[in-house]
């Protein structure tokens, strides 16, 4: 059979399968179909070309990458995502503590990791909130200032317009010294930030009348993946202090944090994933957040789709190898 | 004008990061440009950063401004600034002065004298890490790989769930396998060898859960920015 027919059969076979997909589907689901068609079609036709020992050109795999994520993003794919033991023991903890208990939230990240622990930092704060927790935001790093007063302005504090800053909940901001500043703030909150940071002495602030250090605060939630960051918290503060340390780290670093649960955090939310489960949980314990916006649950359909491309070109990389291989020895 | 800068900010953003994924066709002027700016903008953010919060937050304002006050004081017979309060610390002068003599590595001939902050900073780095880190990475991780399966009080059963049970040992063989591993000064052979092998197969279960969790966080930046592109640039999102 020549090329021309081959091009005749495929587009032949391609008609048929707009024709199925046009017919079977509601028109809302269209774009999510042919996404899904193309990436794994393509997938089946670089898997026949492996069988015939041709490489793919790395810009192809960066295509499909490209398709695999941009595809769920136009034409949303959504799944359940249960809370894992590790999820689920940061949220039982936020859930159990009585009202009015302090939690302090540390945003240790950079615009570079928002995208994957902004999420989970906002859905956690939402959760403290609710829950009628006093909250303490700070940050270890200094881009992480900027982002934490973005996130209180653009997104928790909206849902939230009666809680008082000072009384509910209070800004300290970033200061310099990285694992410096965590070793004072565990016996001494003022000497490190004498003020929050609309410069309001931090003995005029509410929230500070019973805590004096790091140690007397009932929860502490370190999100980020760098250093300083979860593990500097668990170090300087949760285990010298006898603190409960739970922590949302970028993906990258959840495998070193591991080590730690149960006995030295209590909880672990992974990358995204780890976001998209709390969004979840908290979405299912409280029907006032049905509406809220979850970009971690949203982005679980593009992981998922790019997970599986990857997974597929690694599977067509060791057929091409052990083919290869074969043909060597022959 | 709002709207303008606002675009403005929009399309600036859209030509940067298209400017960075160029190279992944292939190395071009773009992708150069692009990369210039981010490492020209990150490292003047940090600049300006560094100084507003170390140089002028903690030394300008906790000694500095004082003591040149002071100085300046004594020199022109002015009236010398109030005596300090808690809120002033001379100790930052030595701070000061350790990061002065940093900026000498700057002047060749009495380069060397850099060297004396430097092995300030890595000293006091250790011994702030030490103790720490001993505790919490050695002592309380060893103690959590070596729990008791059994209650106190012998032969009344698991003191704890089977899940549990299972877990506990599978980290231990874990820890001890892979430990096995690194042990070079005996051959791997029989069963130390065996245990080792049991070792590689606990370390490639490892570095494959953190090259998924590395696929992950990279998939997740890169869904940040398609989210970006087709999102707050082109509203092709609903």
């Amino acid at each position: 059979m020549g090329k021309r027919h081959w091009i005749l059969l495929g587009a032949i076979v391609a008609v048929i399968i707009i024709a199925a997909v046009l017919w079977l589907f509601p028109k809302e689901r269209w774009g999510t179909v042919f996404s899904l068609l193309l990436v794994f079609g393509g997938l089946v036709a670089l898997l026949l070309r492996s069988l015939y020992a041709k490489e793919v050109e790395r810009r192809i795999i960066f295509l499909f990458i490209l398709v695999a994520v941009a595809a769920p993003i136009l034409f949303p794919i959504t799944f359940t995502e249960k809370p894992t033991a590790v999820v689920q023991a940061v949220f039982d903890k936020i859930e159990n503590l009585p009202s009015g208990s302090t939690v302090l939230l540390s945003f240790d990240f950079d615009p570079a990791m928002a995208p994957e622990v902004q999420p989970m930092a906002n859905a956690i704060s939402r959760h403290c909130l609710e829950k009628g927790h006093k909250v303490i935001f700070m940050s270890l790093w200094a881009t992480g200032q900027a982002l934490l007063s973005q996130s209180l302005s653009d997104y928790i504090l909206l849902g939230f317009p009666d809680k008082v800053d000072g009384v509910d909940y209070v800004n300290i901001g970033y200061k310099a010294g990285n694992e410096g500043v965590l070793n004072v703030i565990v016996s001494n909150f003022e000497k490190m930030f004498p003020t929050d940071v609309n410069s309001v002495p931090l003995k005029d602030i509410r929230i500070f009348d019973d805590i004096a250090s790091a140690k007397d605060v009932d929860f502490i939630m370190s999100i980020g993946g760098g250093m300083p960051g979860p593990k500097e918290w668990v170090l300087f503060v949760g285990d010298p202090g006898d603190v409960d340390v739970g922590v949302g780290v970028a993906a990258v670093v959840a495998p070193q944090m591991y080590p730690y649960y149960p006995a030295q955090v209590i909880g672990i939310l992974g990358g995204v994933k780890g976001a998209a489960e709390y969004e979840y949980a908290l979405k299912d314990a409280y029907p006032v957040f049905a509406d809220m916006d979850t970009p971690g649950l949203r982005m679980m359909g593009p992981q998922t789709l790019a997970h599986i491309v990857i997974l597929s070109f690694i599977v067509i990389g060791n057929i091409i190898y052990f083919r290869g291989r074969r043909e060597r020895k022959q | 004008m709002e709207a303008f800068f606002e675009h403005f900010r929009l399309w600036l953003a859209a030509f940067l990061t298209l400017g960075i994924f160029s190279f992944l066709y292939k190395d071009n002027p773009w992708y150069k440009l692009t990369e210039a700016i981010f490492v020209g903008i990150s490292a003047g953010y940090w600049f300006v950063v560094l100084f507003w919060d170390n140089f002028h937050g903690k030394f300008w304002v906790g000694a500095g401004e004082y003591s040149i006050n002071w100085v300046v004081a004594k020199l022109t017979g002015a009236q010398a600034p109030p005596p300090p309060d808690s809120s002033i610390d001379f100790m930052l002068w030595v701070g000061a002065f350790l990061g002065l003599l940093m900026l000498l590595r700057l002047v060749p001939k009495i380069g060397w004298i850099s060297r004396w902050p430097l092995a300030f900073i890595v000293g006091s780095t250790g011994g702030l890490w030490l103790i720490n880190y001993f505790a919490s990475n050695v002592m309380v991780q060893a103690q959590a790989t070596m729990v008791p399966l059994f209650s106190s009080a012998f032969g009344t059963g698991f003191d704890q769930n089977a899940d549990a049970v299972i877990g506990a040992l599978i980290i231990f063989l874990g820890t001890f396998s892979g430990l096995v591993y690194f042990f070079f000064s005996k051959a791997h052979t029989g069963v130390f060898g065996g245990t080792a092998r049991v070792g590689v197969f606990f370390l490639m279960i490892t570095f494959g859960a953190s090259f998924g969790y590395t696929v992950m966080s990279r998939m997740s930046l890169l869904i940040g920015r398609i989210d970006y592109l087709l999102g707050d640039w082109l509203g092709m999102i609903k």
